[in-house]
């Protein structure tokens, strides 16, 4: 009897999987497929879930618009959960799908580490703005990965420039303490050589307070913090653990207003539930920031939401991580709006030609305006040598219900990063015994 | 009538001490193996391999570690992912720091060292028991956390605190693809899980279930609670320590200590007890049904849902997938409280009256 019941779930089981092998394949032919890799679940399910959102559509905008010179954008998302193991699992279900995935946006710095490891066998290349390998910006080592328009070296480097010019002077901040709050993990170490850098350079001290993920538990960060009263605070935080910070912040009594955040600390889900309390609370972007008046955001409410076709909620359309989605969207579009410009407009480019279209992105301001992204975005230009492309940063502070600019645009010191990506890009090259790509194989 | 002992006579003592004393046993395990080293790798396509099959093995081989010491030893552990750590970063040390490491060596390194932490941790065992003992051991998984993540030498000096290997070689030939890379694990695993059958009805086998029935009763009739119960400890974390390795070296290829965190401890307890205590069959069930189950729910749900014309999100099959998982979970407890493997020898003695039952 009992067997029987197992016998017949197993039955049931094998129906389903045949099902699945059996269910027809949605793709039809001609189209670009961009796989999505969420996390709608999980520790980072508030912030992670609008990137998904605006990721989706700016693809369905795309395609209202006509496509990439009449191909057809496809976006297939797999949920990760933040988690590295089913990331991986993600990257091989979707790689191969849809006649090959374009280029990966993992959104996770986890993720980002072990796919830069199988990227190049598979010739697949990956966006990680503001996310991942800071070293990765270095294209004559990391040939796949591009962390366009920034890195977490550039948030750090203008976080702490818009502190000085807050304060009257780099000299200023001499004798001053800087407090790092920071995930106690890649993604939140990952910005401490640059402020170790700058602390350095310029006399200050740091004090460094790691949180151990997801970030739920700080009253023991936030009591070294009343304890030890240093000038600023510098957090390296996302999902859940941002507002918690904030919180414990508000209780230890620590002013907002010498709170920074970096580019995933300062965003309407981590602020919204704590409304006026958080008023001051600053963070720098690169780039973007909430931009509800942009045209593209306009322009994806008219031709998406309106013929109800959006993704998530109406009113998250403009929102900053919103719009972290569309320019993670736009740029994957427009590296292969670039690489058609070489390989034959209108047809359907392999991850191996989008490479060649992220390392060869030029978009000057009339072509980000012509994009809707007039005033949202500075020019981009990526290189052989620079996967970066930008380090443009802005920052906004919150004025109890919505962000406000703080201040004018700001450029990371590329005096000071382009070295330190170098070296760092040089000790991975050396610890994996590759060879840094001859010149010859830019134009490949 | 056809799987049964009757009529296989054993006519010397070595016989008689086989592994599978029933004729078709060895067959089946013959024909598993077979299948493994030889079928497989001809069907297996680079997902199945790389997202289904490599996970599998190799937490099936960690399940397996945790079954000796939780299933054949009675020594309920938490510290599971610590110990798969502790092999993990000992290996990649072994291979960054000696010039010309072969891979094997470093990760059966890895696997000595994790056995030097897993007997310090276990001596706590020697004085409480069962649930207190789990909440030692979570001593080590905090330990070790720490220890990873603050002492910067063991990640090589890495300004992340990640830390990768590639360019993997065993006898001059890479570990690369997919294939390569499955057959290494499966190799590993193979080896192990003999072993550990092996081990199993051994003299130590016996001590550790003598402790585990009743360590009062075993320490009257001789056995050494602080060997038996150390040795558990020892073989248990050295294997977990190899599938650490290889979880790091075979499946991620860069990694930080949260690929190793209290979460995978439970994960594993759970493939133990799911999978059966006191088997080493069991460990292979429960950690296909840990590892393989979420994905197939997760693949299966939107198909099912365009079956029937319905689109469901991307969040929604996450949750779901949950949902089912967890409800599997309890319906397996409640039907089977002894595990997979229990079923499994249900269908193994029914097979033995099959097509005659009483």
């Amino acid at each position: 009897m009992k067997l029987k019941t197992i016998a017949s779930a197993a039955l049931f089981v094998a129906a389903a999987a045949g099902a699945l092998i059996t269910a027809p394949a949605s793709a039809q032919d001609k189209v670009q497929f961009f796989p999505s890799l969420t996390g709608r679940t999980g520790p980072v399910a508030p912030n992670a879930t609008p990137f998904a959102n605006g990721y989706a559509d700016y693809m369905k905008l795309v395609n209202a618009r006509g496509g990439i010179n009449g191909v057809k954008t496809l976006v297939e998302e797999c949920e990760t959960a933040y988690a590295t193991d089913r990331g991986v699992e993600c990257y091989e279900r979707l790689k191969g799908k849809h006649g090959g995935a374009t280029v990966f946006q993992p959104l996770s710095t986890g993720i980002t580490f072990a796919l830069t490891e199988k990227i190049p066998a598979d010739k697949i290349p990956m966006i990680t703005s503001g996310y991942g390998r800071s070293d990765s910006a270095d294209g004559g080592v990391f040939k796949w990965n591009f962390p366009l328009i920034g890195h977490y070296w550039v948030a750090g480097d203008t976080v702490l420039q818009h502190i000085a010019k807050k304060e009257g002077g780099w000299d200023k901040l001499r004798g001053k303490k800087i407090a790092v709050v920071y995930h106690d993990s890649p993604f939140g170490k990952e910005l401490l050589p640059i402020v170790e850098e700058r602390s350095k350079m310029h006399g200050f001290t740091l004090q460094l307070l790691p949180v151990p993920a997801p970030g739920v538990e700080q009253k023991a960060v936030w009591l070294q913090v009343r304890q030890q009263r240093p000038d600023f605070v510098v957090m390296q935080t996302w999902g859940v653990m941002t507002p918690t910070a904030i919180k414990e912040a508000i209780a230890t009594g620590y002013p907002r207003e010498k709170m920074f955040g970096t580019w995933w600390s300062g965003a309407e889900p981590d602020l919204r539930d704590i409304g006026a309390a958080a008023k001051g609370y600053s963070a720098v972007m690169m780039q973007h920031g909430a931009e509800p008046n942009s045209p593209v955001a306009k322009e994806i409410l008219a031709k998406v939401h309106d013929k109800s076709q959006g993704t998530g909620p109406r009113d998250e359309v403009g929102q900053v991580l919103y719009m972290r989605g569309v320019v993670g969207a736009m740029l994957a579009t427009e590296g292969v709006r670039a690489a058609q410009e070489r390989f034959g407009k209108g047809k359907v480019v392999t991850g191996e030609q989008a490479r060649w279209g992220y390392e060869n992105l030029n978009l000057t301001q009339a072509k980000l305006d012509a994009l809707g992204f007039k005033d949202v975005m500075r020019p981009v230009s990526t290189s052989c040598a620079d996967h970066m492309g930008s380090a443009w940063a802005r920052v906004h502070t919150w004025d109890g219900a919505k962000f406000t600019w703080a201040s004018d645009w700001l450029q990371a010191d590329d005096q000071i990063i382009r070295p330190m990506v170098r070296g760092s890009a040089e000790k991975y090259a050396g610890e994996k015994k590759l060879t840094r790509r001859p010149p010859s194989d830019c134009q490949s | 009538m056809f799987y049964r002992e009757n009529g296989q006579f054993k006519t010397t003592y070595r016989s008689d001490l086989q592994i599978f004393p029933i004729a078709q046993d060895r067959i089946g395990v013959l024909l598993l193996l077979a299948f493994a080293f030889i079928a497989v790798p001809l069907m297996a396509d680079e997902y199945t391999f790389r997202a289904i099959l490599i996970p599998f093995l190799i937490l099936s081989l960690a399940a397996l570690g945790l079954n000796i010491l939780v299933g054949y030893c009675g020594q309920v552990s938490l510290g599971t992912g610590a110990f798969m750590a502790v092999g993990a970063y000992a290996a990649y040390n072994f291979l960054v720091r000696i010039e010309g490491m072969p891979l094997l060596v470093a990760i059966l390194m890895g696997g000595v060292c994790a056995t030097g932490v897993g007997v310090l941790f276990g001596i706590p065992s020697l004085r409480i028991k069962g649930l207190y003992l789990a909440v030692a051991t979570l001593a080590a998984q905090f330990f070790v956390d720490w220890t990873f993540l603050r002492i910067s030498w063991f990640t090589n000096n890495s300004s992340s605190g990640s830390v990768s290997v590639s360019n993997l070689h065993v006898f001059g030939l890479p570990i690369e693809s997919p294939l390569q890379r499955y057959m290494l694990c499966l190799g590993f695993v193979a080896v192990f899980a003999l072993l550990a059958k092996n081990l199993v009805r051994s003299a130590i086998g016996r001590e550790w279930m003598a402790i585990r029935d009743m360590d009062v009763a075993a320490a009257v009739i001789g056995i050494r609670p602080m060997y038996a119960k150390l040795t558990a400890f020892a073989v248990s974390s050295f294997i977990v320590g190899v599938a650490g390795a290889l979880w790091a070296f075979v499946y991620l290829g860069s990694w930080e200590p949260a690929a190793f965190s209290i979460d995978r401890s439970f994960q594993l307890l759970f493939m133990v007890i799911i999978g059966g205590l006191g088997s080493i069959m069991g460990s292979f069930f429960g950690a296909a049904f840990i590892v393989v189950l979420p994905i197939f729910l997760n693949q299966a749900l939107p198909a099912l849902g365009s079956l029937v014309g319905v689109v469901i999100s991307t969040a929604l099959v996450a949750h779901v997938e949950l949902m089912i998982f967890g409800a599997l979970i309890v319906w397996f407890l409640i039907v089977e409280p002894h595990g997979l493997a229990k079923l499994w020898s249900i269908g193994k003695q029914k097979l033995r009256l099959w097509p005659f039952p009483h």
